[in-house]
């Protein structure tokens, strides 16, 4: 019964296969990164100079959270679904997802949430105005009336998220092959495992706070506004209590990814596997108890600040331990550097930049310096794009020869490494600088002491933009063809994906393999 | 006990730092032209920011020499061990030991890091025994000051001219970073700040004290700060707070005490004189200009300059039914502010009766409104007993 996909569109309409969901996942976070990182260049385009040239202060405020929403919901999270589709069954040796019509479903609901928030942007008083953060009461009472339209929209992606982080715990399992132990699960579906349950713990805290706004703005409650006995500091705590394991959602898949990549191109084994496993069991654990740092200028008593800050500090134990781990991965191993290890390499070392700026804004007192400046903008894009991006980047140039059965183009691909390398660091660096010496995050227009490095970071930004349109096309031209891939691809490289043919059927392991 | 924690704080850091303290002196020289070059925060006026300075410093430094040490070996490795060299990989994978080390040596620096901002953040949290209390409120998009013990009370606004904003003027000095009314206070004094605001949440930061702290609706927070050289010291709104969230700057001017004290004598006086000038009968040229002045602090950034408002955001002026209607609903809106719409504030609470008589006369007649009618400032107090 070796059946392939149906002809025509439906194919990915009614598609329960989980290689077509996995693509149309990943192709939907690429536009939605594109669009996003449009979304960006306008406000770096404007922030070129001092004055207000291209973009009135109400329009700007409107990208800045657009672009937040759209690269966290849109961008990231998804592409890290696609590749778990994609990759987990195979990596388990599992012939499909545990739940393949309700993958199709988690899927197909996401455009037209992202349709919803994106047609805001045309609605009178315009799109949501108020930070991808959205703090009340800005968003309740002063906000525009499209913020009932990002209410639903969110509510759509966290079904969506939840939907599909169940799946991949049930694919997890109940459907490794056996011999298929735990403690043999390559670590991509380890930390996705432990994402997956990250998920399904928040995402209905963020139902709930979405909601909780909702029945503010429509229904009469005064759950964030004092004037009713509420608190806008808590609706600060229940966004923090997602958005804080949201931000290890974003970066435990990351961690799987680059384990996958640096072994195969060292040629050597994973330094310290199982201390892998319990460093991302650790730091999900932590990101539970740490939420408040965000807040520390909120006025906590101060028990609260001290309890934040220690917690907080004690996340760079785990997270060292990884990047120890990696760095003896590669320590005395035979190396080569294709793209997917360079965008490897750059993670390691961009993502530790951005966890020491976060160790330094753990420091509460430290942290009343730093706090909602372009300090913390550098850090947490350094932790994203080098973090996030350029991992789904390794990701993609890593198996794609495994999905099309071609290889892509080596030269191409360093130009985009070395592109979007040196983009990201012109773009993001400067902006430590600028932040440390006083300027404020989500402002249109500063003053002119931050004038030279704010054009400097607004060239980089370009750069890096235009290297996503050098990746668009490598990707493009390996769909259609190229050097073939062989079954292994690699030299020797670790996981079942490996012994499935290039390009991979449209249905594999439909018999289990026996893992030793 | 405390001066054990000490030794053993210095202990800590010395042993974390002993591998760069050779770089302490090229560190410190390159800290001169990084502070020359405004690439780092700045060491402050106060106490707590000399020290909030110092504890980012070491922390920044703790993380350069980890830094050199894990790149170090990354860099080598990556230098040394590559396939083309010919290097066969080693097939080692695991190292309890090894691994045990590398969790608890960072667990020891960051011990040795908590200490020294424990001391820090209970300086920050005594806000006891302060000389001098000063109540904050953070307004879309300006502050006011209230000297509490006495009445003087004040909005600061941003007072760089449109023009400069829109490119038809060049930018002068202190671009975005000036006001109308700087708040001023003592050197050398313990001054509290008790920070709270009126519509959404803002945050009060002024990096040369080291102080920020946000501004909630509803919640009062405190902080206090000692300053101790005269000068003038800037900063902006940090919490992102609506459309003009980058045009609400804050200026505190640090004067001597004596200084300090006739400023605020000074203020009580002119407060006295417009009370008494509320029952002053104005013309209509007097209300005219100064309502003028009036509307174009207070009123343009949401109505513009031209009184045709933002369609969707804010409505229009001209023409608009309030100001071209009975006299009654549109004190109601300046005074009471909108029943439907909160970004149109109760200014009753914000502007005196004068500028109230005077705003409110423009509105009426600029921008071809023509209504040829005038308010008085007695009016206005009437209106508000009523």
């Amino acid at each position: 019964m070796a059946h392939g996909p149906k002809p025509g569109f439906t194919r990915w309409l009614y598609t329960t296969n989980h290689k077509d969901i996995g693509s149309m996942y990943l192709w939907f976070s690429f536009a939605m990164f594109l669009l996003g990182g449009c979304m960006a260049l306008v406000i770096r385009a404007e922030l070129f100079q001092p004055g207000l040239q291209i973009v009135q202060p109400e329009f700007f405020n409107q990208m800045t959270t657009m672009h937040g929403l759209i690269m966290v919901f849109g961008a990231v999270m998804p592409a890290f679904v696609g590749l778990a589709n994609w990759m987990v069954p195979m990596m388990i040796g599992a012939p499909d997802m545990a739940l393949p019509r309700m993958n199709n479903w988690s899927f197909w609901i996401l455009p037209f949430a992202f349709a919803m928030l994106t047609s805001t942007l045309f609605m009178e008083g315009g799109a949501p105005n108020f930070g991808w953060t959205f703090y009340a009461p800005l968003s309740t009472e002063y906000a525009p009336p499209s913020v009932t339209f990002f209410i639903f929209a969110v509510h759509i992606m966290g079904a969506s998220s939840i939907m599909g982080a169940i799946n991949i715990v049930a694919t997890i399992l109940n459907m490794r092959a056996p011999g298929m132990t735990l403690m043999k699960m390559p670590l991509f579906v380890w930390t996705w495992l432990i994402t997956a349950y990250l998920l399904i713990a928040v995402m209905p805290v963020l139902a709930g706070v979405v909601t909780m706004m909702l029945m503010d703005i429509h229904f009469g409650t005064s759950f964030f506004s004092a004037a009713g006995g509420g608190d806008p500091v808590l609706f600060q705590h229940v966004f923090w209590f997602f958005g804080h394991p949201e931000v290890y959602i974003m970066i435990l898949p990351a961690f799987g990814i680059v384990s996958a990549i640096i072994p195969t191109f060292a040629r050597k084994p994973l330094f310290g596997y199982s201390s892998m496993v319990y460093a991302t069991a650790s730091i999900a654990f932590l990101s539970f108890i740490v939420w408040a740092h965000h807040m520390f200028t909120v006025g906590m008593p101060i028990a609260g600040e001290l309890f934040f800050m220690y917690a907080t500090m004690l996340i760079a134990v785990p997270t060292g331990v990884k990047v120890f781990n990696w760095v003896s991965t590669m320590f005395r191993g035979s190396m080569t550097f294709e793209t997917p290890m360079l965008f490897s390499i750059a993670f390691v070392i961009l993502f530790t930049l951005g966890g020491f700026s976060g160790l330094m804004l753990a420091i509460a007192p430290a942290d009343f310096q730093y706090h909602d400046t372009y300090f913390v903008v550098a850090h947490f894009h350094y932790v994203l794009v080098p973090g996030a991006i350029f991992s789904i980047t390794a990701g993609v140039y890593y198996w794609l020869p495994k999905w099309t059965g071609n290889m892509y183009n080596e030269t191409m691909g360093k130009v985009h490494f070395w592109m979007a390398f040196v983009g990201l660091n012109v773009t993001f660096f400067p902006m430590h600088f600028v932040g440390l010496a006083g300027m404020p995050r989500r402002i249109p227009d500063y003053a002119l002491q931050f004038a030279d490095f704010n054009q400097i970071a607004s060239v980089g930004a370009f750069l890096f933009g235009a290297a996503q349109i050098v990746f668009l096309f490598n990707v493009i031209r390996t769909v259609q063809g190229g050097k073939k891939a062989t079954d292994e691809v690699w030299e020797n490289p670790e996981g079942l994906e490996w012994s499935v043919p290039s390009p991979a059927p449209y249905h594999t392991f439909s018999t289990p393999p026996v893992v030793r | 006990m405390l001066m054990g924690l000490k030794r053993l704080f210095a202990f800590l850091t010395l042993s974390a730092l002993a591998p760069g303290a050779f770089a302490q002196e090229a560190a410190e020289k390159a800290q001169e032209g990084v502070q020359r070059w405004g690439v780092n925060m700045t060491q402050g006026v106060t106490e707590v920011s000399r020290t909030t300075y110092d504890l980012h410093m070491l922390i920044f430094w703790i993380c350069v020499a980890i830094g050199v040490v894990v790149f170090g070996v990354m860099f080598y490795s990556m230098w040394r061990h590559r396939k083309s060299k010919g290097y066969k990989a080693a097939q080692f994978h695991e190292s309890t030991l090894v691994e045990l080390a590398w969790t608890i040596v960072p667990t020891l620096i960051l011990v040795g890091m908590a200490f020294p901002a424990t001391k820090t953040l209970y300086d920050i949290y005594d806000t006891k025994e302060a000389d001098l209390d000063i109540m904050i409120t953070g307004y879309q998009w300006k502050w006011k000051y209230d000297y509490l013990g006495s009445d003087v009370s004040f909005f600061s606004n941003l007072s760089t001219p449109l023009t400069q904003i829109n490119n038809q003027q060049a930018k002068t000095e202190n671009y975005l970073l000036e006001v109308d009314e700087p708040m001023v206070v003592p050197i050398n004094k313990k001054i509290r700040f008790l920070i709270t605001a009126n519509d959404v949440i803002h945050a009060w930061w002024v990096p040369d004290l080291a102080v920020k702290k946000d501004a909630i609706p509803g919640f009062v927070n405190e902080s206090w700060t000692r300053i101790d050289e005269p000068g003038i010291y800037r900063g902006q709104c940090a919490e992102l707070c609506g459309k003009d969230h980058g045009f609400m700057p804050i200026v505190v001017k640090a004067v001597p005490e004596d200084e300090y004290h006739s400023w605020l004598s000074e203020r009580a006086e002119q407060a006295a004189l417009i009370k008494e000038l509320t029952n002053k009968t104005f013309t209509f040229d007097e209300l005219y200009e100064r309502g003028k002045k009036v509307y174009n602090s207070a009123c343009a950034a949401c109505h513009q300059p031209n009184g045709q408002g933002v369609p969707g955001a804010f409505p229009a002026i001209a023409g608009s039914q309030v100001a071209t209607g009975g006299m009654d609903s549109h004190l109601s809106m300046v005074v009471n502010g909108s029943p439907n719409n909160p970004a149109m504030q109760a200014f009753g609470a914000q502007l005196n009766e004068v500028d109230l008589a005077a705003v409110i006369t423009y509105q009426r007649n600029a921008f071809g409104n023509n209504m040829g009618d005038t308010v008085q400032p007695i009016d206005i107090l009437n209106f508000k007993n009523k």
